[in-house]
């Protein structure tokens, strides 16, 4: 246990999961955002726009991540030159957010749609025969309803962007798992240590997140 | 405005896929008319009532409302709904909204009336349909019978110059369908224009000022409710009726 006891080891530790809690929180947001939008698209009355979300999922849903965190920095910022920040780690950082984003967007929207598909189409139908737009109607009548049945799928989808913010360390933000590496590759005595230490982190925070959002799921269900 | 119908169908059309669902409609019905569409499953009743307020679309033909055609989508269709009330086989309460919400959601988001002054009025509304105690539960507490009075007084809400029923007693319990044929009763007597899509043959004789009799796409009878139960003029109103009315 000599390794965790170490005070830059455990520097680097915490540091590496503040990246990790950083970039999670950060991209939820983005893909909440995002993914509230291109569900809104799939289900709108505009054959256009269902046909952009749509594709939208098609892309990033069947890319594997990896590849879309290498196009943000090759491709977003080397070839196209995409920069926020002159600070080399703030702007992957950043680049790491949009592929996280983008891609868990589709998953977001694809969650949300089914919790729109679940909610009867009577609800809909009432809130146009009284005259609300169809805006209205969705963010009034159909939404409230489908995010609580969305609530536990989401929590999926939370949990996994948190795993899945491991692979922006490829791109050099020292992120958790990098570090883990690193002090694998120092430590070659303490394997096992070293890994239970960061898997256990991850197990520890993300168990009890399932559990919550299971909790809000049946607190908030609509009962029919 | 008298002597303008409040709603007129012009050669209405309408197919789902092969299925021809409404076949050449043409009908005017004049305001504060009861009007009660009969008629075997499939004969296209409900869908003609649905089309009213646009809820289904039609192939060709025009409806017009208040004198003005309906329009396709948008804003001013938004409108036209606001205008006519409906109500639904299966109530279609806003399941996450309380009673008094779901009364008050129209006249606050649509008509953009102050709290203030929908939430008294709402509350009336619930009264007269008798339902003002359960105002702040949800709709899964109540039962079905007082469900589809709160939906008859959440379109009430809006002020509507039309009503349309889309056969709102067809999902209740036997004994619950007396207390919502008592409001409608009461509705029809106050002299709103109403479209109502039923099987129950009691309201249909004595509430109702016109019946008109569907199969298949066509209107095959029109007539007064007395006229038509006591000597229907075609084979396939004695037909319906010696099946529906021997039981």
């Amino acid at each position: 246990m000599d390794v965790l006891l170490d005070e830059s080891n455990r520097q680097a530790y915490l540091s590496g999961f503040t990246w990790i809690l950083l970039l999670t929180l950060v991209s939820a947001v983005f893909s909440l955002v995002l993914g509230v939008i291109l569900a809104a698209m799939r289900v709108s009355p505009i054959p256009v726009l269902r046909w952009a979300g749509s594709m939208w999922v098609q892309l990033f849903r069947n890319t594997p991540l990896t590849l879309i965190i290498f196009f943000c920095y090759f491709g977003l910022f080397s070839t196209l030159g995409f920069k926020v920040s002159n600070n080399i780690t703030v702007n992957n950082f950043w680049l790491g957010v949009v592929g996280l984003s983008v891609y868990t967007a589709a998953f977001v929207c694809e969650a949300i749609r089914a919790g729109i598909n679940s909610v009867p189409a009577g609800q809909a139908e009432a809130a146009r025969a009284i005259g609300l737009t169809f805006s209205q109607s969705l963010t009034m009548i159909v939404l409230p309803q489908a995010i609580r049945t969305t609530i536990a799928p989401l929590g999926s989808t939370l949990i996994a962007l948190c795993k899945n913010t491991t692979i922006v360390g490829t791109i050099g933000v020292i992120e958790a798992s990098t570090v883990m590496k690193d002090l694998i590759n120092s430590n070659g005595d303490a394997v096992i240590e070293v890994f239970i230490m960061f898997a256990g982190t991850f197990a520890v925070v993300l168990i009890p997140t399932g559990y919550l959002f299971n909790w809000m799921s049946r607190r908030w269900a609509v009962k029919t | 405005m008298t002597g303008q119908p409040l709603i007129r169908l012009e050669n209405v059309d309408k197919h789902y896929g092969a299925l021809h669902v409404l076949q050449d409609i043409n009908l005017e019905i004049p305001q504060g008319q009861v009007v009660v569409l009969l008629g075997p499953s499939g004969s296209g009743k409900s869908t003609l009532c649905r089309t009213i307020n646009r809820l289904e679309s039609i192939d060709s033909g025009t409806i017009y409302f208040d004198g003005t055609p309906i329009p396709a989508e948008g804003k001013q269709l938004a409108h036209l709904r606001s205008e006519v009330g409906m109500v639904f086989q299966s109530f279609n309460l806003f399941a996450h909204k309380t009673i008094l919400e779901n009364v008050m959601l129209g006249p606050q988001k649509v008509l953009k009336e102050k709290k203030s002054d929908v939430e008294p009025r709402a509350r009336l509304l619930l009264e007269r349909v008798g339902v003002q105690a359960q105002a702040d539960k949800y709709p899964s507490q109540l039962s079905g019978g007082q469900q589809q009075r709160v939906a008859i007084a959440r379109a009430l809400a809006m002020e509507p110059k039309a009503m349309l029923f889309d056969e709102p007693t067809s999902a209740l319990d036997p004994e619950m369908v007396g207390e919502v044929l008592d409001v409608m009763t009461s509705l029809a007597r106050d002299g709103m224009t109403m479209i109502v899509v039923t099987h129950e043959m009691g309201f249909a004789r004595h509430a109702a000022d016109r019946v008109i009799f569907m199969a298949d796409g066509q209107i095959i009878e029109d007539a007064e409710p007395d006229q038509f139960f006591t000597n229907p003029g075609t084979d396939r109103a004695k037909d319906f009726l010696s099946r529906i009315l021997t039981h």
